[in-house]
C-alpha cells in the first residue's frame, strides 16, 4: 500500500509541473504587449511602463518563469492588479464559498443520480425506466447558465421562494446559506445528475446479473437486502471513481453560475480576473484550482486502492 | 446501418441534429430578415405568425438570429471536432504506439485535464482575445487531450494484436503499421468520442459567448442572444427561452447520436438497453 501511494505521488509531481507551466504561460499567449492590454484603453505610456515593470514583463520568458517559481516556493503568487491584494489570500478567502456550493451540488448529484439510476435499473425497460432515463438525458443536455436564468425567474422572481442572488456564510446562518445556494447548486448539479444516473443504471444492471446476486436471492433474502446490501456495494465502485470528475465539472461550472448569482466565490473571482486580465490572479487561481483537483483525485485513487486491493497490483 | 435505423434514440437524435443542421445551412432561404437589422417599431414582439420566435430588444427577428446562431454554433462545434480528430489522433497514436513518448505525452495530457474545462477555455479565449476562431482554438486545446486518451487506449490494445506483430515481422515500418493496421481499429471509439465532443463543444461555446468571449455582437450566437435577453427575461421571456431550448435540443440530439453510434459500433461499451 505504501509503495502504491509513493508511486502515485511520484506520478503527480511531473503533472503538477506541467500544470504550473500552463498556468504561467497563459499570459504569454496575449498577442502584443500584455502591459497595454492590462492597463486598458486610455492609459498613459507611464502607466503602461509601470505595469510592465511591476510584472517583470521586460525580462525574457525564462527569467520571468524562474522568478515566478522562486516566489511560488515561498508561497507568494503575487498581488492582484485589480484588488491590490495577495493572490493566495484572496483565493483562499473565497474558497470555502465555492467549495460549500460545489459540495452541496455534489450531495444533490449523488443522492438523486444514484437513486434515479437504481430505480431505472430495477424497473428495466418499463415506463418508469424510460421516464427516468429521459429526464437524465435532458439533464445532461441542458446548458447550466440557461437553466440558472430560468430557475431564477421561476423560483425567485415569480414564486419568491428563494433569493435570486447573493451569498450567506454557512457559519453565520445555515438556513440562509441553504436558501442562497439551492438554486446555484441545482443548476450545477443537473448535468452530473443525469450522467451519474446513467452510470449507476448500467452498473446496477451488470451487477444484478452476477452469480452472487442469484445466490442471495436463492437463499430467500428479501429484495431490498439483495439490492441495498449486496448489489449496492459493487455499484458504488465506479461511482466513487467518478466523484473526482464530478467535482471538477462542478467547480468548472461555478465560474458562470457564481457570476449569474453574484456569489463571491473562486469561480466569479477567476471569471472576472480573466475578463479583466488580472494576470497574477489568473495564474495563481488556475494553479491552485488545478492542484486542488489533482490532490483530490490522488486521494480518491488511494482510497480506491485501499478498498479494492486488485487496483494496487493490477493497474498502472 | 440497419441496426442504427432500428435504434430509436439514434433516429430521434438524427432528426434533432438534422433539423438544426438544415436550419443552419439554409438560414438565408428560411428567413429574409437580416439578423442584425434593428427596428424600433418591432421591439419585443412576442412569437406570432409574422415573427415565429418573436423579436428582441432591438426589434430584430429572433427566428433569423437563432438560425444564424445555429450556423455559427455548428461551425464552431465542427471546427473543434476536426482539430480534435487531427491532433487527438496524432497524439493518441504516438503515445499508444511509442512507449518512449507515452509517459511525457500523457503527463502533459493529464495536466491539461487537471484544469476545469470551462476555466481553461475562458482563460485561453480571454488571452487570445474574444472571437469565434479563438473559441475554436481554446475548446480544441481543452478537449484534444481527452480524445488523445481514448485513441491511446485503443492503440494500446491494437498494438498487441497478432496481425500487427505479423506485419512487423514482415518488415513493415512503424508509420505503415499505425496507418494501415492500428488506426482502423481505433475508428469506432474515436467516432463515438468525437460525437460527444461535438455536443460538449456546442455547449461550451454557448458558455463562452454568454460570458462575452465568443463571436462579438451584433453577430448572433446562442450564448450572446441568451446573455442579451437576460435583462428582459420577465417582459420578453422568449428572447432567452427559445435559443436555450434550441441549444438543449441540439446537444440532446448529439448525445443521442453518440449513444446510438456507441451501441452499434462499439458493443463492448453498450449501455444495457
Amino acid at each position: 500500500m505504501i509503495a502504491y501511494i509513493i508511486r502515485r505521488l511520484l506520478y503527480v509531481i511531473p503533472v503538477l509541473f506541467v500544470v504550473s507551466l500552463i498556468s504561467f504561460s497563459l499570459m504569454q499567449l496575449v498577442p502584443g504587449d500584455p502591459a497595454i492590454v492590462i492597463a486598458g484603453t486610455g492609459a498613459s505610456p507611464a502607466e503602461v511602463a509601470l505595469i510592465r515593470e511591476q510584472l517583470g514583463l521586460n525580462e525574457p520568458f525564462h527569467v520571468q518563469l524562474l522568478s515566478w517559481y522562486a516566489n511560488l516556493f515561498r508561497g507568494d503568487l503575487g498581488t492582484s492588479l485589480l484588488l491590490g491584494r495577495d493572490v493566495i489570500e484572496v483565493t483562499v478567502e473565497r474558497l470555502p464559498v465555492s467549495l460549500s456550493i460545489a459540495f452541496y451540488a455534489l450531495v444533490l448529484t449523488l443522492i438523486f443520480g444514484i437513486i434515479m439510476g437504481i430505480i431505472a435499473a430495477l424497473r428495466q425497460n418499463s415506463w418508469v425506466d424510460q421516464a427516468v432515463m429521459t429526464v437524465a438525458l435532458i439533464g445532461v443536455s441542458l446548458p447550466n447558465f440557461w437553466l440558472a436564468l430560468i430557475l431564477i425567474v421561476l423560483f425567485a422572481v415569480e414564486l419568491g421562494w428563494l433569493p435570486s442572488a447573493g451569498y450567506v456564510d454557512y457559519r453565520v446562518d445555515f438556513v440562509g446559506w441553504l436558501r442562497a445556494t439551492t438554486l446555484p447548486a441545482v443548476s450545477l448539479a443537473m448535468l452530473q445528475m443525469g450522467l451519474l444516473a446513467r452510470i449507476t443504471r448500467s452498473t446496477m444492471l451488470e451487477v444484478l446479473r452476477q452469480d452472487y446476486i442469484r445466490t442471495a436471492r436463492a437463499k430467500g433474502l428479501p429484495e431490498h437486502v439483495v439490492v441495498g446490501k449486496h448489489a449496492l456495494k459493487n455499484v458504488m465502485i465506479p461511482v466513487v471513481t467518478v466523484i473526482g470528475i464530478i467535482f471538477s465539472v462542478l467547480l468548472s461550472g461555478s465560474v458562470v453560475i457564481e457570476t449569474i448569482f453574484s456569489i463571491p466565490g473562486v469561480g466569479s473571482l477567476l471569471g472576472s480576473a480573466i475578463l479583466r486580465r488580472d494576470y497574477p490572479v489568473i495564474q495563481g487561481g488556475l494553479l491552485l484550482v488545478a492542484t486542488m483537483l489533482l490532490l483530490l483525485n490522488l486521494l480518491i485513487d488511494i482510497l480506491y486502492a485501499y478498498f479494492d486491493p486488485r487496483v494496487r497490483y493490477g493497474r498502472d | 446501418m440497419r441496426r442504427l435505423l432500428r435504434h430509436k434514440l439514434f433516429v430521434t437524435g438524427s432528426i434533432l441534429v438534422g433539423l438544426v443542421t438544415f436550419g443552419a445551412i439554409f438560414a438565408d432561404l428560411l428567413t429574409i430578415a437580416d439578423p442584425t437589422r434593428m427596428s424600433v417599431r418591432t421591439r419585443f414582439e412576442p412569437p406570432s405568425l409574422e415573427y415565429i420566435f418573436g423579436t428582441d430588444n432591438f426589434g430584430r427577428s429572433q427566428w433569423a438570429r437563432v438560425l444564424y446562431g445555429a450556423r455559427l454554433s455548428l461551425m464552431i462545434g465542427l471546427g473543434v471536432v476536426v482539430l480534435n480528430a487531427i491532433f487527438g489522433t496524432l497524439v493518441g497514436a504516438l503515445a499508444g504506439y511509442f512507449k518512449s513518448l507515452d509517459n511525457i505525452l500523457m503527463r502533459v495530457a493529464d495536466a491539461f485535464m487537471a484544469f476545469p474545462v470551462i476555466l481553461l477555455a475562458i482563460g485561453i479565449t480571454a488571452a487570445l482575445g474574444p472571437s469565434s476562431v479563438n473559441a475554436v482554438i481554446a475548446l480544441a486545446a481543452v478537449y484534444t487531450p481527452r480524445t488523445a486518451r481514448v485513441v491511446r487506449a485503443s492503440v494500446l490494445v491494437a498494438r498487441e494484436m497478432e496481425y500487427v506483430q505479423a506485419a512487423r515481422a514482415c518488415g513493415a515500418g512503424d508509420w505503415r503499421i499505425i496507418r494501415r493496421h492500428v488506426m482502423p481499429n481505433c475508428m469506432a471509439p474515436l467516432i463515438v468520442q468525437l460525437t460527444f465532443i461535438f455536443a460538449y463543444a456546442v455547449l461550451s461555446e454557448a458558455v463562452l459567448s454568454f460570458l462575452g468571449l465568443g463571436a462579438q455582437p451584433p453577430t448572433p450566437t446562442w450564448g450572446n442572444i441568451i446573455a442579451e435577453g437576460r435583462q428582459y427575461i420577465r417582459e420578453a421571456p422568449w428572447i432567452t427561452v427559445i435559443p436555450g431550448l434550441v441549444l438543449a435540443a441540439t446537444v440532446l440530439g448529439l448525445n443521442l447520436l453518440g449513444d446510438g453510434l456507441r451501441d452499434v459500433l462499439d458493443p463492448r461499451l453498450k449501455v444495457q438497453q
